[in-house]
């Protein structure tokens, strides 16, 4: 085979650089909000005295789940602020929720015009895999060049990696709902957007929480790749624990994103039980 | 002007489905039509109108194409071609908007399989026909308690779809398609996942309601015991075509085709005929007349008793020829000795299998009296036996018989 390479590679950098070149302002500006929001929300976080963000989590937990939560909640927080992983890990937090946040905000649109529209699926169901399987190093490199170092290009990085569920699940939900009962919506005369507000979205509400429950989950495994574009938090110290050999500290973080994880997982699990109901 | 015209109205599946038109047109079957197009025929030509305040039945076997003829109605299936006509208004040319509007407020609809919304309470179930129209919240909510209230759901409003059982939900069902007053309410086989109990109360209840209301019913079953239980007119179904129209009678006994004949073959006649089927004419006798012409009359007319009525055929009694007997004896008047207690009665609506119990403990013919307690015919065992047998002649003169008393 004697043919030519396809200068894939060339094309590519050709276009990054002309994104660059041309979209800066709109960079500049998702920038802004992005890294905005997590500050804003880690700012919120480290001002509130450590016992009272405590308090005020196993509350939530108690109230969302059952008390057990609640008490998983209280200890598991105790033992991050023992280990003094406090600060990092709300700094991870911060970056998890904006991310999960955004990808919600953006994702579940998406799912419902896919669901609605059979062309967009076959257009938007390639890209989603696409873009859950190009290894997240491989996009890390242009969202650095547009947003440079930072929690930004973290967060963008995660929100590419984590929101693929939610706008399968929220495509999947609403294509779940019986056809039954859409034929009586429009029986009766509703109009697209009842339809969607008063049936669609209700009967889906398990299936897409499910999906913003996987999200939440992507977007925390996505801490430890986003520390190497240089956002702060429990991430960082397991990336600094792995170069430098540091199997005990490595392990205290890792344990502080495990607890992490099982508390965000449980609550979201809990606010899907309830929509169910 | 009735409600529902429909004039050669088709639904063809498929792609590029008119071009099946001519060749429904040339007669060719739905099968032909599968085979050398691959387009399926839903529903082919159906020619009807529907007159308001009537119960009309669409009836016909699983992929008859009756449920696609009713969606064809409210537009929730695209028609292929023909027209429809709603209150002379052309339905096929509303647009989206136009559509909306006639569903929401003229044509109701009940499902098979109830389609209540699962995380709506009852009350909010029968709420949302009105709430998509923008009814103001407490206006709703007083139309879809009396809605409810009709149907006998009142103290479930609070209740969940699934709390409830297959009869309430189809109330609930019921309710939803009413709460709006619609002109015309679509019922697609909505008692067919009911027990045959339940599914016969709710039959009742639906005529009783019909009764109060006059709605314009449509009505979807495969059940012809339903079909001729509830139908003003029943359309019969085969193959997307409509094969016979008629009234319930038309279609036992006077069967268009093969077709129907076959389909009608298998009715459980004792829960259809009535006493009007098999009634003959009673022999009578009026109270000026004296024992010893009750007598000759029973002699002439081959009977061992009269039915004694006044000028009006009003029944006032049963003269045997034993008491005849007795008068002539005693020198009594035909009054004095006439028997006037314990004569089995029906009316002429009564179903064959109520006439067993009475026939089985008594000798006597029984006497078939309308409201106003006029003679109108009498029913003996055999007659009754002969229409079970499937002995349409002896129907058929039940009825003629019935006509000319």
């Amino acid at each position: 085979m004697n043919l030519p390479k396809i200068p894939l590679s060339d094309w590519i950098e050709t276009l990054e650089e002309w994104l660059e070149n041309n979209l800066s302002p709109l960079f500049d500006f998702i920038k802004l909000i992005i890294g905005g929001t997590v500050e804003g929300l880690n700012n919120a976080l480290d001002w509130l005295p450590t016992l009272a963000v405590i308090i005020i989590f196993s509350a939530l937990a108690w109230y969302i789940g059952k008390w057990k939560m609640g008490v998983f909640t209280a200890i598991g927080l105790l033992i991050i602020d023992n280990l003094q992983l406090w600060s990092q890990t709300m700094q991870t937090l911060s970056l998890v929720l904006t991310a999960a946040f955004i990808s919600i905000l953006i994702g579940i649109p998406i799912g419902i015009l896919i669901a609605r529209y059979n062309g967009l699926q076959r257009v938007i169901t390639p890209v989603l895999d696409f873009m859950q399987t190009m290894p997240a190093f491989v996009y890390l490199l242009p969202a650095v060049t547009f947003f440079s170092l930072g929690v930004v290009p973290g967060v963008i990085s995660s929100i590419i990696f984590a929101i693929p569920p939610t706008i399968r699940l929220t495509n999947l939900g609403i294509r779940q709902v019986p056809a039954e009962l859409v034929e009586a919506a429009d029986a009766f005369g509703s109009t697209p957007g009842q339809k969607l507000i008063k049936l669609q979205l209700p009967i889906a509400l398990p299936t897409i929480m499910a999906g913003v429950n996987q999200t939440i989950m992507l977007s925390l495994s996505m801490v430890v790749i986003a520390s190497m574009v240089g956002a702060q938090g429990v991430g960082a110290t397991v990336y600094r624990a792995v170069t430098q050999v540091k199997t005990g500290i490595g392990f205290e973080a890792g344990l502080a994103i495990v607890i992490l994880a099982i508390i965000l997982d449980r609550l979201t699990q809990q606010v899907i039980k309830r929509s169910k109901a | 002007m009735a409600i529902i015209e429909a004039r050669k109205l088709t639904k063809i599946f498929g792609n590029d489905p008119k071009k099946a038109i001519p060749l429904l047109d040339k007669g060719w079957s739905k099968d032909k039509i599968l085979a050398e197009t691959k387009l399926t025929v839903g529903v082919n030509q159906a020619e009807f109108s529907i007159e308001e305040g009537e119960i009309f039945v669409i009836m016909g076997l699983s992929g008859s194409g009756k449920s696609t003829l009713v969606r064809l109605l409210n537009r929730l299936i695209e028609p292929t071609a023909g027209q429809l006509l709603f209150s002379g208004q052309d339905v096929m040319k509303m647009n989206a908007e136009q559509l909306r509007d006639f569903r929401r407020k003229n044509i109701g609809m009940v499902f098979q399989k109830f389609a209540l919304f699962p995380h709506r309470t009852v009350l909010r179930n029968a709420e949302y026909g009105l709430e998509v129209q923008g009814i103001v919240k407490k206006e709703r909510k007083e139309m879809a308690m009396r809605s409810l209230e009709l149907v006998g759901l009142k103290g479930w409003e609070d209740s969940y779809p699934e709390q409830l059982s297959g009869g309430m939900q189809q109330r609930v069902g019921l309710a939803r398609g009413l709460a709006n007053d619609p002109d015309i309410l679509l019922m697609d086989e909505a008692f067919s996942a009911l027990d045959p109990l339940i599914r016969k109360d709710m039959q009742d209840e639906l005529l009783e309601l019909q009764s109060q209301m006059k709605k314009t019913i449509i009505f979807i079953t495969h059940d012809l015991d339903e079909a001729l239980r509830i139908g003003d007119r029943i359309a019969l179904m085969k193959d997307g075509r409509i094969v016979q129209i008629g009234t319930p009678e038309d279609i036992l006994m006077q069967p268009a085709n093969e077709y129907v004949e076959r389909f009608v073959e298998d009715v459980d006649l004792s829960k259809v005929l009535t006493a009007s089927h098999v009634m003959e004419k009673a022999e009578t006798i009026t109270l000026d007349k004296g024992p010893r012409v009750a007598l000759q009359f029973m002699r002439e007319r081959g009977v061992s008793s009269l039915y004694a009525v006044d000028k009006s055929m009003k029944l006032l009694g049963i003269v045997t020829a034993d008491d005849a007997a007795r008068a002539i004896k005693e020198n009594l008047k035909l009054e004095d000795t006439l028997m006037r207690e314990d004569i089995p009665i029906v009316s002429p609506d009564a179903v064959l299998n109520e006439l067993f119990e009475l026939m089985g403990n008594i000798r006597l013919p029984v006497a078939v009296t309308d409201d106003n307690g006029r003679l109108k015919g009498v029913v003996i065992k055999g007659a009754v036996l002969a229409a079970l047998a499937g002995n349409t002649n002896v129907v058929t003169e039940g009825g003629d018989n019935h006509e000319s008393a």
